[in-house]
């Protein structure tokens, strides 16, 4: 099935910010270094973040530069910068920011928005890709915005969850791409969140990135198979056609989903192939961020 | 062979059978998109068909387990039985109920259980702080599903629970749970609260105090007066809650509490189950069984370079169709091995005879029958019919 967009690298870093989110599994991380990957490779300055503190993305894409994000050192880090260095040591020191966190829910999330948004003011780079955060965490770590200036009317975490949320309505600075797999449970998933995205956050969505799709040969249709195993050792002849029967049918499977998917969730979407693997490596993402047309 | 296939006419596989008759508690732990919910909704199903009366309680908040189940409207918070009918051969003892975790009705819960009075209850529920501990304090969800846990293991109506612990990096999470929240209760700034509350002067409690003066600048003063107050309300209440945690504890260690590592057969998710595996090692509880889902199925006996020299070989004979079915054997068998190999690691610490591989379906697995059919390749029995 060929992509619906015939470039799709262009929608996919529409925005200057990219946060890619979805559920545990989907392949969030693989498709972030593919965007990366591609988006570099088309000569943009690139910077990849990640936010919960796992070496892959390095790993993955060894020549870009990748920055981890985490909510202690950014909140540190905000206080610090606006005249709070007494109170930022006071509250490591005595262990309250796990508190503070707690009274204003949300805050953990707003601090590495508000470092994001900071990192895109600075004019350093083209295009930030978020790996946003895990599983069923997205709808909150991009609510969190609206959720803590409602319930916080003033101080410099209200000034700063106002400027995130200038960031994320803002359709030229930031989109999310969510990213699903051509299966029932994630197109489920991926159409719920969506929805959830535009209405709650108001966040643009980019285009949804559906993984993991099998776009191997074409297979001999069931008659042809039975005919090509003919003269062939039982045994043998059931193992062929099952194997062909088996991928016709996670095919077909598949090509349900996708059209499923493309019903319920009218917006674009970007195909990525299977590849045969049982975990990426860097050339992988190579292989990957060609099919976006970075080379077209 | 260190690995034990699905397709291995070896009979018994012990890691899956024992985990159910030996438990009256078995916990599902990995990482996040492994098919943790399906795996313990099969485990459900199966200790039905055991005569069991089991209870699948689900915690990711998608509708995995009703997706799974083919329930329409997602799980409520209370128990649900499922209709099994005939599809399952049972005496008619088992029975499979299904419920989703609401971590803030529970919280709710413990208060009423631990308060002294109705008023003491009031303040606290209607604390915005409280509300958002019930919510967003990390480790309430995985402390509140080891609570429904523990409830639901003294309910009579089941003689077995299962729980689908929360998407999480650390398999001690769950287990930490608990203890963690008892200590956020009896932290530090609570007892500092409780000092100038005694003379019940909250407001000039919190200028007096240059920590709390510095808290409520950096997240306003309408936040922190919320937090004193929760606090206030919350007192006395600290002991009860560390009793039950420590009951929660003592449950979740327990010998008859089975816990099921799941992972993919993905470099990622065996990493972190590797990670789980030992850190359940580590911690005295082990591993009672490791399912690997979706792996691709094995077809025929020989080697993937084999399948690729027959479809060099039919080439040559210009049998097209041919080529087409030995290249797919060859890819598929090229995966499985590349599968395989990463798993590998993980049955250098659990053992083989603990490990099942389950195999990729050629089709969703998101109704009772897609689940029988993964019961069967797990426990060996024969796939029912509908």
């Amino acid at each position: 099935m060929p992509p619906e967009n015939e470039f799709p690298l262009q929608s996919l870093t529409a925005a200057r910010v990219v946060v890619v989110a979805g559920k545990g599994g989907v392949g969030k991380t693989t498709v972030t270094a593919v965007i990366a990957r591609a988006a570099s490779d088309a000569g943009q300055r690139v910077l990849v973040v990640e936010l919960d503190g796992k070496p892959t993305l390095a790993e993955l894409l060894p020549d870009l530069e990748v920055l981890a994000i985490s909510a202690p050192e950014a909140l540190d880090e905000y206080l610090r910068e606006h005249g709070f260095a007494r109170i930022a040591k006071r509250l490591n020191r005595t262990g309250v920011i796990d508190v503070v966190g707690t009274a204003a829910p949300g805050i953990d999330d707003i601090v590495v928005l508000g470092k994001i948004k900071q990192l895109e003011r600075s004019g350093d780079y083209d295009l930030i890709v978020v790996d946003g955060p895990a599983a069923g965490h997205a709808i909150t770590f991009l609510t969190s915005a609206a959720g803590l200036a409602d319930a916080v009317s003033s101080g410099p975490v209200r000034a700063q969850a106002d400027e995130v949320l200038e960031l994320l309505h803002d359709p030229e600075r930031c989109q999310v791409v969510l990213v699903t797999l051509p299966e029932t449970t994630p197109v489920n998933e991926v159409v719920e969140t969506a929805f959830a995205l535009e209405d709650v956050v108001g966040v643009q969505l980019g285009p949804v990135v559906v993984n993991g799709v099998d776009l191997g040969d074409p297979l001999p249709d069931e008659a042809s198979a039975r005919r090509a195993v003919a003269d062939l050792e039982p045994a043998i002849a059931a193992a062929l056609t099952d194997a062909a029967a088996f991928r016709r049918s996670r095919r077909a499977m598949e090509a349900g989903e996708i059209a499923r998917l493309a019903a319920e969730l009218p917006i674009p979407k970007v195909t990525l192939p299977a590849l045969a693997a049982a975990g990426l490596t860097s050339s992988d993402i190579a292989e990957l961020a060609a099919t976006l047309g970075a080379d077209a | 062979m260190t690995v034990q296939d699905v397709s291995d006419p070896q009979p018994s596989k012990p890691g899956a059978g024992d985990v159910i008759d030996a438990s009256t508690v078995i916990v599902c732990c990995g990482s996040g998109g492994v098919g943790k919910t399906t795996t313990a909704a099969v485990l459900g199903l199966e200790a039905a068909r055991r005569g069991r009366r089991a209870v699948v309680v689900t915690i990711d908040p998608a509708r995995r387990l009703a997706d799974a189940l083919g329930l329409e409207g997602g799980l409520a918070s209370e128990p649900q039985r499922i209709e099994l009918g005939s599809r399952v051969d049972s005496t008619g003892d088992g029975e499979l109920w299904a419920m989703m975790l609401d971590t803030a009705a529970t919280f709710d819960g413990l208060v009423r259980r631990h308060a002294d009075s109705d008023e003491q209850i009031e303040r606290i529920l209607t604390n915005p702080f409280y509300r958002n501990i019930a919510g967003a304090l990390s480790g309430t969800q995985e402390y509140m599903a080891a609570e429904t846990l523990h409830e639901l293991h003294g309910d009579e109506r089941f003689d077995l629970v299962i729980v689908d612990t929360p998407p999480s990096r650390n398999a001690l999470d769950f287990l930490e749970a608990p203890g963690v929240l008892a200590r956020f209760l009896d932290h530090r700034l609570f007892r500092l609260l409780m000092l100038p509350t005694r003379g019940g002067l909250r407001v000039i409690g919190i200028a007096t105090q240059p920590l709390l003066k510095a808290i409520g600048k950096v997240v306003g003063s309408d936040v922190l007066a919320d937090s004193v107050a929760f606090f206030q309300a919350f007192a006395g209440m600290e002991t009860g809650f560390r009793e039950r945690a420590d009951d929660v504890v003592q449950l979740i260690r327990a010998p008859e509490t089975s816990f099921v590592v799941v992972a993919s057969p993905r470099r990622d998710t065996i990493d972190e189950a590797v990670w789980f595996a030992t850190q359940l090692v580590d911690q005295g509880v082990g591993v009672t069984a490791v399912i690997v889902n979706r792996a691709h199925p094995e077809f025929g006996d020989g080697t993937s370079a084999e399948a690729a020299d027959a479809a060099i070989a039919a080439s040559a004979d210009g049998d097209e169709d041919l080529v087409g079915l030995w290249d797919n054997v060859a890819a598929l068998r090229t995966i499985r091995d590349l599968e395989l190999d990463v798993i590998a690691p993980l049955t250098a610490i659990v053992g083989g005879d603990r490990l099942v591989v389950l195999p990729l379906l050629d089709g969703d697995v998101h109704d009772l029958d897609g689940l029988l059919v993964m019961a069967g390749h797990l426990f060996d029995h024969p796939v029912v019919d509908g």
